[in-house]
């Protein structure tokens, strides 16, 4: 550190020699480069100070004590400076670490909370879930029937980030656990409820819409737990509907009751599901209606499933200039034939 | 070991008694200038630490000179609150700091040597020793 100092020191008044002799753009180019390289060797203002005293005193050995004096007060300003500039190099360096030990925690969370879209004929799914930061507190699931019927829970952790992260990963090892025959949205529901009331803080809250499409009977069984609305698009009319239930969020009372509802879906039907992630985009200081969501998804309607749900989110993320305030998941289910 | 010099801290204006009897020393010792600077500026951040939170207190400067290297200890002593999480008050960014850098991170990072004590109700000590270069 002192050889690189009394290097950098030798350089510096080097450079100032040639500076005042010739006044060249060149040497203030070269000073600018070394400046960096200062800040690259933590080479603090105060240090620096100190080198343009020292060359000071060894160009001009009769320069007036008066300058001398005040170059010792400018460097007595700068201390405070080399502090705070340290401070912020270590809260640079842990910050960094931080959003590594993230990063590890996020695509452990992927790994976890895994899903793959099944492929099922007759029905054309679209489904994108993105974190507004590193971890995503919006779930989705998809679960296959022996039976061929399709089972998708969509879940909303109230909060965000690190702690919504970790709940997730507790209601999709709960419904792993039940066997196949509970697998009716109320009965997922009314279990899972259990589960969020005695293990998680009661601060904490979670939505779930729960779906069940029958493909041979082309019906949709659904409960939801408080969870933001879907959509039901009528193909034959052309119109969107929203789809109405009831039902408390989980974890709130031991016994609440999910009550299930069933619906014809047709062929080109569509069935939307989203978190408010996706309904509360805001566009500036306003907050989106409903009928834009929906207005997009017309739009978009012409494309495969897959297609739309990624111009939807390409659309509501530029609104937001490219910075989601919330994990955003949308997904929809097009009866093909 | 020489004898100690010590200076009490009771109202701000000590503080900078503490700075200049610090800074003497250092200069004796043959401290540059820019080590000066930072023994002062440790300084401050002791002596304000005191006048801040102890009400009272002292900081005592001893020239250490043995055959290995010179240098100048000071320790700040209070008998103040004491501070209850020590590793709170290191953790940078923490405190008084608001992004200052100061408080006792900052003296650590100006002297060469720190040590602290502190007990709830009882007190602080505070020793940082800086060494010729």
């Amino acid at each position: 550190m002192d050889d690189i100092l009394k290097l950098d020191a030798e350089t510096y008044k080097e450079l100032m020699k040639r500076y005042m002799e010739t006044r060249d753009e060149q040497s203030l180019y070269e000073v600018e480069q070394a400046s960096k390289s200062f800040i690259q060797n933590n080479i603090l203002p105060d240090e620096i100070v100190n080198m343009h005293i020292q060359a000071l005193e060894e160009l001009y050995p009769s320069l007036s004590e008066d300058i001398q004096y005040s170059m010792n007060f400018l460097l007595e300003a700068m201390i405070a400076y080399g502090i705070a500039h340290q401070e912020y190099q270590t809260l640079r360096e842990k910050q960094s670490e931080l959003k590594s030990e993230i990063s590890v925690a996020a695509s452990m969370q992927e790994t976890l909370l895994g899903t793959t879209k099944p492929d099922i004929e007759g029905i054309d799914i679209g489904i994108i879930s993105v974190p507004a930061h590193q971890m995503n507190g919006d779930y989705h699931h998809f679960i296959k029937g022996r039976d061929g019927s399709l089972g998708i829970a969509m879940a909303d952790v109230i909060g965000k980030g690190i702690p919504a992260a970790l709940c997730m990963s507790m209601i999709k090892y709960s419904m792993d656990s039940y066997p196949e025959d509970v697998m009716s949205p109320k009965a997922i529901l009314n279990s899972l409820n259990r589960v969020v009331e005695r293990n998680v803080d009661p601060s904490m809250f979670i939505t779930m819409f729960y779906a069940q499409y029958l493909p041979s009977e082309h019906k949709l069984r659904y409960a939801s737990a408080g969870h933001e609305p879907g959509y039901y698009y009528n193909a034959a009319n052309d119109t969107f509907e929203e789809i109405e239930t009831k039902g408390l969020v989980l974890g709130v009372t031991p016994d609440t009751a999910y009550p299930e509802y069933e619906m014809d879906i047709n062929k080109d039907d569509m069935v939307i599901m989203l978190t408010d992630g996706v309904t509360e985009c805001r566009d500036g200081d306003r907050f989106i209606e409903s009928e834009e969501v929906l207005e997009v998804i017309r739009y978009y309607a012409h494309l495969p499933a897959q297609e739309m749900v990624n111009q939807v989110f390409k659309h509501f993320e530029r609104l937001q200039e490219f910075e989601l305030r919330d994990d955003f998941t949308l997904l929809i289910i097009r009866r093909e034939v | 070991m020489k004898p100690q010099s010590c200076v009490n801290i009771n109202k701000e204006w000590d503080i900078v008694g503490a700075r200049q009897l610090g800074r003497d020393i250092a200069k004796k010792i043959g401290f540059g200038t820019v080590d000066q600077a930072r023994i002062a500026t440790a300084i401050s951040e002791l002596a304000r630490n005191i006048y801040l939170y102890a009400d009272h207190g002292q900081i005592c400067f001893e020239i250490i000179d043995n055959m290995e290297h010179k240098g100048i200890c000071m320790v700040a002593i209070d008998v103040g609150p004491g501070i209850e999480d020590i590793g709170q008050v290191m953790e940078d960014g923490y405190s008084t700091s608001g992004g200052l850098g100061a408080g006792l991170p900052g003296v650590k990072r100006l002297m060469d040597e720190f040590d602290l004590q502190s007990e709830v109700e009882k007190g602080t000590r505070v020793k940082a020793i800086k060494w010729v270069r």
